[in-house]
């Protein structure tokens, strides 16, 4: 079941986004997981890093694929989830709570606003899987 | 052997093989600060062991010696014994790569020979056999199309085309020679997509790579075509040699119109794989290339004997790429093969892989198999799809590979070519019988047969292997990659 | 028909089922524009008598006397069971183990040359192997040029070679990253034929420092301080190694503050022969903190669903056939065959086998050099201590010299002036614990022979 809190924002390149206190918080949706598989590894971009929207800034690994993972807004990198280095499974088992990747403060907060919401989100992910 | 154990496991502290230890020598010379403080763990057993333990590990393995391997894109045919043996020659073993040319003239003239077929069964003008494996070749093959454009100081050019069918190695080539691989469509007949290529070459255009026939399992029919566009364009064609086979002796690849090529010698050449190399991966090319051929290759000298060819005669060569002259051995074997197949021999070569996947893919299509392109002839391999096994039975491509392996024959490619779901790329290659090509098929039928009544026992195959199915899962997350113990 | 097992009746019953005419029609989709080329070049086949007995001829022709060249690559004894077990069908004719289950020999196998691998370089990780020692630094520049890569103030663009490295694996290593816009930066050495501290002070902040140990010269570098100053630098350690000497020689995983980062070379002394130099293979290991970072083949330990251990290839998303444009390197064989050779002669020989193989070229090595400097006019070039091979000065051009030496049965070392004009006199010699006391005398006085005294 492909699920998409309403509350988020998402990219197309299917990372998902929250605002909350002038951060972002980033993470890979559950459609992204599920395509995955069992994530083995998740490489994280560095804290400071300045990230430009679009740009690829981490890769996240199962057994079958590596995909990078892409910032959905520009922004500076200010914390990283290192709890995945020991526990990639988080993205599979709650990729919108536990299994976040990182946060950044955008350059420009409106933004996200920007980006999908949830219904376009997921007709977005039916198109993808269309054929 | 004790399953599960390693060499280190079935070892004993003190034990050693004691007729390996030749007399040893004074090292007072050597500064003590340059020293291992302690010797390196390596395993301490004797020789009856070693030797049990490897003849034992031996068995555990699937090989064209004792099964059938029809794993597509890899013509894993047989390898003859007498090529090995031609190549196991004391004269070849015991040479020295950098010994004069004054007596190495033997070898130089065998890789003149090889230098000489290879040139035929393609119609190119010039090849050198350094490249190490079919990457290495198609590395070597897009660093000369670079180089070409670069010493022309066209230097806007930085896109190769790939199809999407193509082999992974072919962006990954594109990359590592500093190019952006651009992937075009292959269309439902298994062809290139021509209106999406049309669109995607331009004067950004470096090259593009192909394999003809295709990874589909197809002859590529409006190559002549693609040749025109291209080269209207100013880029260059690149053959990946990798399905060579099914048109050696048939069709040469200059003759449709490629600038540069690799041929897999592990392949088209019937040289040993070893359980994943070493390969060769000679690259052949037309006149514009030649100046950009990487170093070292040989040449015939004025007075008959045979010489090297470096840098020093060619500046504009791209090049050394292996330490010394790639993998020398591999050369000779393939040169052995092709001294006893001859030009009668080449010829019958593609015909009969031809023959071969064209019968096995009628006898799966009448067993019921869907074939992803069933108004193709195959070339020397073939695609079914278990798309409709897969969402009626959930038995998937892999689940039969799996099963495959019970009824004693090597899987084929599993999920590749990317574009087909659910396939498994055929390849028979000329060397098997009849009678191996209907065992198999029977086998496919069988195992479709109990994919209906107990998917189950197809979903959890292999059942008679030494190991069942293992956890990749946590394999990659639990990383164990060896070490000394302790 | 050579390898093809059809009869008549096969194919005729094969056509039948196919539905086709003759085996012609099934190239009927080809343009028959590109069909009838003319293959005439090709001689006609022969049986495999004929065969071999053509090639034993050319094999024959270049059998010389004993061989004193090194240079990369090394006439040492290998134990008789070593090919005898590599050759056997089961390792010979297997492909790249991809389907675990039916390849658990070739897995195991490279599992513990990982570990065998490990226990000699000092590192944590091993790779399954790549082609050569060439290639193996070229992935290695690649890989360190990626694991540096957000280092703050080193420059991506450059890797620095300190001191004699072998010129061949320069050559090959530049050739293959020079379109990723990465130089390759040979540094000079110093008098004593040493890397020249300075000259990598001076250097700037490259990636990577490269050092050969024992360098091409055959010399010991001072690899403690040079993995100092690289590391101060911020640039990555990649140690170019023989794995022979490391039976002797202090771990690249011990060098300096914290070991090198990087350890690649050849595999080809342990228990491959010479053949012109290929197939052999490269070996790399590394940190466990860069091993997403290395290319080609892994094998890891796991389970399989009844719980029994087994082995399987890992870290795969990595690589071409998963990741295709961003792959970590094209690379896709290995040299499966050479490391099953490796494996077993590791196994065989043991720390003391091999130790005493290392102990024993050194010291043949010793004795020749004492032979060659004590005619007139010939000393040795560099001071510094070496491990089994020697920079030996003529004291006139070296490549005459050794061109008459070959002619009569002997193969002198090699003449270095191509790779080095300022050593022009030079002739860099080895002696492996398979040369006898009459050979190295036999040296002696066919030199002296040549030189004329």
């Amino acid at each position: 079941m492909n699920e998409a809190p309403i509350e988020l924002r998402y990219a197309t390149s299917h990372e998902w986004a929250r605002l909350e206190d002038g951060v972002v918080t980033v993470g890979i949706t559950d459609f992204a997981q599920e395509a995955l598989g069992d994530v083995v590894y998740v490489e994280q971009p560095e804290v400071g890093q300045q990230a430009q929207a679009g740009e690829e800034i981490g890769v996240v690994e199962s057994v079958k694929a590596a995909v990078d993972v892409y910032a959905p807004v520009s922004g500076v990198v200010v914390e990283v989830n290192d709890d995945l280095d020991d526990a990639p499974e988080l993205v599979n088992h709650e990729p919108y709570g536990d299994g976040w990747f990182y946060r950044l403060r955008p350059d420009d907060p409106e933004a996200v606003d920007d980006l999908l919401d949830a219904d376009a989100y997921l007709e977005h992910c039916e198109q993808e899987s269309g054929d | 052997m004790t399953a599960g154990k390693t060499i280190y496991d079935i070892g004993r502290t003190g034990r050693s093989a004691a007729s390996q230890h030749t007399p040893s020598g004074d090292v007072a010379a050597l500064p003590s600060a340059c020293l291992r403080s302690t010797p390196p763990q390596l395993p301490e057993v004797s020789e009856l062991q070693a030797v049990r333990h490897y003849t034992g590990l031996s068995a555990k393995n699937f090989a064209i010696d004792r099964q059938f391997y029809p794993l597509g894109s890899c013509t894993m045919k047989y390898n003859p014994r007498g090529a090995h043996r031609a190549a196991s020659q004391p004269g070849f073993l015991n040479r020295h790569p950098l010994a004069p040319a004054t007596v190495s003239q033997g070898f130089l003239a065998c890789l003149h020979d090889l230098q000489e077929v290879l040139k035929a069964v393609t119609g190119m003008a010039a090849v050198s056999l350094t490249p190490m494996a079919g990457a290495q070749g198609e590395f070597t093959g897009v660093a000369m199309i670079r180089a070409y454009h670069d010493a022309r100081g066209d230097r806007d050019r930085r896109e190769i085309v790939v199809p999407s069918a193509a082999h992974g190695t072919n962006p990954a080539t594109a990359t590592m020679c500093g190019y952006t691989a651009r992937e075009v469509a292959v269309g439902a007949d298994g062809d290139v997509d021509m209106e999406e290529l049309k669109a995607a070459i331009g004067k950004h255009t470096a090259g593009i790579m192909l394999t003809n026939p295709s990874t589909c399992g197809v002859f590529e029919r409006r190559i002549l075509e693609i040749s025109d566009l291209v080269h209207d364009a100013g880029g260059l064609l690149y053959y990946d040699g990798a399905n060579l086979n099914a048109i050696l002796g048939k069709v040469r690849p200059a003759d449709m119109g490629f600038d540069v090529l690799h041929t897999n010698l592990h392949k088209t050449f019937a040289t040993p794989h070893g359980g994943g190399g070493p390969g060769a991966g000679p690259v052949a090319v037309n006149e514009r290339l030649l100046p950009f051929l990487p170093t070292p290759w040989v040449e015939r000298a004025e007075n008959g004997g045979y010489r090297w060819v470096d840098e020093t005669a060619r500046p504009q060569s791209i090049g050394r790429l292996s330490a010394f002259m790639g993998n020398a051995g591999i050369l000779l074997r393939a040169l052995a093969y092709a001294r006893m197949l001859g030009r009668e021999g080449m010829t019958r070569v593609g015909e009969y892989a031809t023959l071969n996947a064209n019968y096995l893919m009628a006898r799966l299509r009448d067993a019921g198999f869907q074939l992803a392109y069933p108004d193709r002839r195959a070339s020397h391999e073939f695609i079914i799809t278990l798309r409709q096994e897969a969402k009626q039975w959930g038995v998937t491509a892999m689940d039969f590979a799996k099963r495959l392996l019970d009824y004693g024959f090597h899987a084929p490619t599993t999920y590749f070519p990317l574009l087909v779901a659910e396939c498994l790329l055929i390849e028979p290659t000329e060397t098997e019988t009849k009678e191996e090509l209907d065992a198999f098929a029977d086998a496919m039928q069988r195992i479709r047969e109990e994919a209906e009544r107990d998917p189950e026992l197809v979903k959890t195959a292999p059942h008679s292997l030494p190991i069942e199915r293992l956890d990749d899962v946590k394999a990659a997350r639990e990383l164990d990659l060896g070490g000394p113990p302790g | 028909m050579p390898f093809i097992p059809h009869t008549p009746a096969d194919v005729r019953s094969m056509l039948e089922r196919i539905g086709a005419a003759s085996i012609d029609e099934l190239f009927d989709e080809i343009d028959p524009a590109l069909m009838g080329a003319d293959f005439g070049a090709i001689d006609s086949g022969v049986d495999e008598m004929t065969m071999l007995a053509e090639l034993a001829a050319s094999a024959r022709q270049d059998e010389t006397g004993p061989c004193f060249i090194g240079a990369g690559c090394y006439d040492h004894h290998i134990p008789a069971a070593v090919w005898d077990i590599a050759s056997r069908g089961e390792f010979l004719t297997a492909y790249t183990p991809y389907q675990a289950e039916a390849s658990q020999g070739t897995l195991q196998l490279i599992y513990e040359y990982q570990s065998m691998m490990i226990a000699l370089t000092g590192m944590e990780v091993a790779n399954a192997s790549v082609y050569d020692g060439g290639g193996a630094l070229a992935e290695s520049v690649l890989m360190a040029v990626r694991a540096n890569r957000r280092a703050k103030g080193v420059d991506l663009h450059h890797v620095a070679i300190a001191g004699a490295c072998h010129p061949h694996y320069v050559d090959a290593a530049a050739s293959i990253v020079r379109n990723q816009g990465i130089a390759v930066d040979r540094l000079d050495f110093g008098r004593d034929g040493q890397a020249c501290l300075d000259a990598l002070d001076a250097a700037g902040a490259p990636a990577a420092v490269v050092v050969q140990q024992p360098n091409f010269f055959g010399l010991i570098e001072p690899v403690d301080d040079i993995v100092r100053i690289a590391h101060e630098r911020g640039a990555l350690v990649i140690a170019v190694v023989n794995p022979l000497a490391l039976a002797l020689l202090k771990p690249p995983g011990e060098w300096g503050d914290r070991g090198a980062d990087i350890v690649c070379g050849d595999g080809q002394p342990l228990g491959i022969p010479m053949a012109s130099g290929g197939p052999s293979f490269g070996f790399i290991c590394t940190r466990r903190s860069h091993v997403r970072q290395l290319p080609g083949r892994i094998v890891g330990r796991t389970t399989d669903r009844a719980g029994r251990p087994g082995f399987t290839l890992t870290l795969q998303a990595r690589e071409q056939h998963i990741r295709r444009g961003k792959a970590t390197s094209n690379i896709c064989t290995n040299q499966g065959l050479l490391v099953t050779a490796a494996t077993i002669h590791l196994a065989l020989m043991g720390a003391d086998g091999l130790r005493r193989a290392a102990a024993g070229s050194h010291a043949k090595t010793g004795r020749l050099v004492r032979e060659l400097t004590a005619i007139e006019g010939v000393s040795q070039r560099f001071a510094a201590p070496f491990f089994h091979e020697c920079v030996i000065d003529l004291g006139q051009p070296a490549d005459p010299v050794a061109a008459t030496l070959a002619d009569a049965g002997l193969l002198a070392g090699l003449p270095l002036e191509r790779y080095y004009p300022e050593l022009a006199n030079c002739l860099l010699v080895c002696a492996t614990e398979k040369r006898t006391e009459a050979e190295i005398a036999r040296f002696g006085t066919a030199l002296a022979g040549a030189l004329g005294r």
